[in-house]
């Protein structure tokens, strides 16, 4: 059933219980998203994509439209809430852009720049959380971990359908982990999907790192609001 | 191993949905979750080792590691703090001969923290086994302890191990009930239920979701939705099966009258969700109970079963066509259980993560089908309303927030314990009534709740537009510290916070270091401004209710009692906040470097 619902005042026309967030980028409006990907279920876990709708402020990858929403994406105040809440996901773990394999091709360090941050508003807080390189083709440098659930929920071993990534303790106490065995069942193609999926340099693919020359990295060639806004056809 | 694990897999079909309870008979048979059980399990319900671990770890009362020959939870609370725990916890460290968090080098006691075990009207308590201690004092806490060095069990000590744990006079030799009032709804003695539900199950399923409809009944757990339209949408949603989810997971710091509730009478839960079930079409309930009623277990079990004997329970109930039962799922200590998404999660067997929404649970819940999730004293409260009518209910209250509620009330005053008000009376005088002592602030609906002024906002009302309590209140007097209290409220929520997303699990822990940086005489009017901003962004973006009210204990008392952090600020001198601490700053450079040569020496 076609809707209509507005956008920073713009009319559109969209279908109902289309995902807001998707709306808006065939609409040409950018949302910035760190867990969400388009065809996937929603993840709703990093909130970066919140926008007001109908004067609450709520995650656009859970909103599905209905006629005569309105939307608020670049009002001021949830802007900045967007911003905040990267800004939270740099001060929590370690990003350290210049020295990341991920650097160029992680999907954290290009919405920063998209939300415009320059430096976190949160106080650092350097955590020191060990690395998991027990698997033969991968490992994980956890503390670029944005507990995104991505892997968790969309990486599972082919043949017996099990999880090869997870989440350990809850809160503060929250660990990235990966099931050895199953990971090193994992034919090399999974494996660089599953680095890919990763939106920051959790996951890293052994043996590959820094490829790309500067200038030829991946959101370098293409930004990540250019990708986002590309991918129309359903 | 293998045997005893696969006996355990069998007894739930290797149904990796009763993974909770699965891993309880695991833990109670071995005293832990061990990795080679982990391992074993994970091949039986064909999980990973680290997706069973991933629940596991989840809850604060499965162990992974040897905990200790008996387990001991100091529940750490705010109004314990108040009622020397300290004490008792430099008490139980000493004669244990382990810190906190650890076992002592016999493998003999493990002592561990833990939040609110709803017995806020009897605290100090802790947790020893299965057993709890109440009204602790530094000479109980050793003479316990010496007990268990002795060899006797927490039963032999609490002088229960003659007692039958499926009766009453168990529960009641543990802890007490506390009913300081008669109310017109709850706690109504020898009530007969079999006829009671012979006459609700004269009406139609739609008379019964009307009747509820009418009496204005909102959720008694705190969110306070129309309990006759939330029916009214289960009956009219789509599914195969339909489920009644009883909400016992009680853990707001400071509430317990679901815990009395449960005690005294149980019977008018076991009925409103049966009536529940009547009305929306369901063939299986589930009462989540909080792993800290541990206690009560055995007792709600034969409850249950003396339903079923009565046929109030079963198949063809009162010899109608109408099947009906009710299982326990034990929680396992996470506060965020008590979010109806996350419950319906760990019912599931799996991490007590709250749900993306929507769908909302009305239309797919529990295995994806359509669950009415309703609260312990919601439950009672249709048991009542049914057997006496809507208009009589409605008489009750004000016109929006109709029939009374129980108030668990705790902290400075004579008479702790249940009250049941009507929705309507002022704070003033439910203060008058519980005999509240020189008070100063009030904290209704505990930490996620509001902190009020006992001069100001005293002639506020009981109801869902003003103070719209989940039942729980506690009471500080003058002589309180409040941003103690305040931080204690936010090391909860940091403590309970289950991590999925970024607002509540990284905001909190910085709102909780902003506390301790103004209690420390380290703040500055820029952090009061961050508060609220990060309050703000905390409430407006967080996934689920914990998140969205994890701020407000800061916000409510900044708000109330702006004094109290006004006094402790500091102005910046020069260009540096007064958080900055320059000299240790410089140190840590000099700490690494000489580090390095040292590292370069040797």
């Amino acid at each position: 059933m076609s809707i209509r619902i507005t956008i920073d005042g713009h009319e559109v026309i969209a279908q109902h219980g289309d995902r807001l967030v998707d709306v808006a980028a065939d609409n040409g409006v950018y949302i910035p998203t760190l867990c969400y990907q388009r065809g996937k279920p929603c993840l709703g876990t990093c909130r970066a994509c919140s926008v007001r709708v109908n004067g609450n402020v709520m995650a656009a990858c859970t909103v599905p439209v209905s006629d005569g929403m309105e939307v608020e994406v670049n009002e001021p105040e949830v802007a900045d809430m967007r911003k905040a809440l990267v800004e939270l996901l740099f001060a929590e773990g370690n990003h350290n852009c210049p020295s990341c394999e991920k650097s160029g091709r992680c999907e954290l360090q290009a919405v920063g720049y998209e939300v415009g941050m320059m430096v976190s508003r949160f106080p650092y807080r350097f955590p020191v959380r060990e690395r998991e390189t027990a698997p033969e083709k991968l490992w994980l440098e956890r503390d670029r971990c944005i507990f995104c659930q991505r892997c968790v929920e969309f990486v599972r071993d082919k043949e017996t359908g099990r999880k090869i990534f997870s989440i350990d303790h809850r809160g503060t106490h929250a660990s990235i982990e990966v099931d050895v065995a199953l990971a090193n069942k994992m034919p090399d193609e999974q494996v660089r999907e599953a680095a890919e999926l990763c939106p920051v340099g959790c996951i890293i693919e052994k043996g590959l790192g820094y490829n790309d020359p500067i200038g030829r990295r991946k959101f370098e060639i293409k930004s990540i609001r250019e990708r986002a806004l590309k991918r129309k056809h359903k | 191993m293998q045997l005893k694990i696969q006996t355990i897999l069998d007894r739930y079909g290797a149904d990796k949905t009763r993974l909770m309870d699965i891993l309880w008979d695991v833990q109670r048979s071995d005293g832990f979750i061990s990795e080679e059980a982990t391992e074993a399990l994970a091949e039986g319900l064909n999980m990973s080792a680290c997706d069973i671990h991933e629940t596991a770890s989840f809850y604060h009362f499965y162990f992974t590691q040897p905990p200790g020959k008996h387990k001991i939870f100091l529940a750490d609370t705010v109004i314990a703090r108040a009622k020397g725990y300290e004490q008792l916890r430099e008490t139980l460290e000493r004669v244990c001969g382990c810190a906190f968090g650890n076992v002592d080098d016999s493998g003999t006691f493990g002592l561990y923290d833990t939040n609110c075990i709803g017995l806020s009207d009897q605290e100090p308590a802790m947790m020893v086994d299965d057993i709890v201690f109440t009204n602790l004092t530094p000479e109980k806490v050793e003479r316990i302890i010496a007990g268990l060095k002795a060899g006797k069990s927490a039963e032999t000590i609490a002088g229960v191990d003659r007692l039958d744990p499926a009766k009453i006079e168990y529960v009641e030799a543990l802890v007490e009930d506390n009913i300081q009032n008669e109310g017109p709804v709850f706690f109504r003695a020898d009530r007969d239920y079999p006829t009671l539900l012979e006459n609700a199950l004269e009406m139609l399923p739609d008379e019964i979701i009307e009747e509820v409809t009418n009496s204005g009944l909102r959720g008694r757990g705190g969110a306070g939705f129309p309990t006759g339209l939330k029916w009214r949408l289960g009956r009219d949603a789509e599914g195969e099966e339909k489920y009644i989810i009883c909400n016992a997971d009680e853990g707001e710091p400071g509430t317990f009258k679901d815990r009395v509730l449960l005690t005294r009478s149980p019977g008018d839960v076991l009925l409103g969700m049966i009536i529940a079930a009547w009305g929306i079409g369901s063939r299986q309930g589930i009462i989540y109970l909080r792993a800290e009623y541990w206690y009560l277990k055995a007792y709600l079990e034969q409850q249950i079963e003396d339903f079923r004997k009565h046929g109030l329970l079963g198949n063809n109930i009162l010899g109608k066509n109408f099947d009906f039962d009710i299982r326990i799922q034990m929680g396992a200590g996470a506060y965020i259980c008590g979010d109806e998404t996350a419950l319906i999660e760990s019912c599931e067997g799996k991490r007590g993560t709250p749900r993306v929404k929507p769908p909302y649970p009305i239309q797919q819940g529990y295995l994806g089908m359509p669950t009415s999730v309703n609260n312990v004293e919601t439950f009672a409260a249709v048991s009542r309303i049914i057997a006496k009518s809507a208009d009589w209910f409605n008489a009750l209250g004000t016109d929006e927030s109709t029939g009374t509620r129980l108030l668990s009330v705790s902290g400075d005053c004579e008479r702790p314990g249940i009250y049941e008000i009507e929705w309507g009376v002022s704070l003033n005088k439910v203060l008058r009534m519980v005999g509240a002592v020189d008070p100063m602030a009030v904290q209704i609906s505990g930490p996620s709740g509001e902190c009020v002024s006992a001069i100001q906002d005293g002639e506020r009302l009981f109801c869902y537009s003003d103070l719209s309590c989940n039942g729980s209140l506690m009471i500080f007097n003058r002589h309180r510290d409040l941003l103690d209290i305040v931080e204690n409220f936010m090391r909860f929520f940091v403590d309970e916070s289950c991590g999925i997303c970024v607002p509540c699990r990284a905001g909190g822990v910085d709102l909780y270091q902003k506390i301790r940086l103004i209690r420390a005489g380290r703040g500055s009017e820029k952090d009061l401004a961050d508060i609220r901003s990060w309050g703000t962004l905390m409430h407006a973006t967080s996934r689920c209710g914990l998140g969205t009210t994890a701020a407000k204990p800061l916000l409510t008392t900044l708000d109330k009692f702006p004094e109290l952090y006004e006094k402790l600020l500091v102005t910046p001198e020069g260009p540096l906040l007064p958080s900055f601490d320059l000299k240790a700053a410089l140190q840590a450079h000099e700490q690494a470097y000489q580090d390095l040569v040292q590292e370069k020496q040797s």
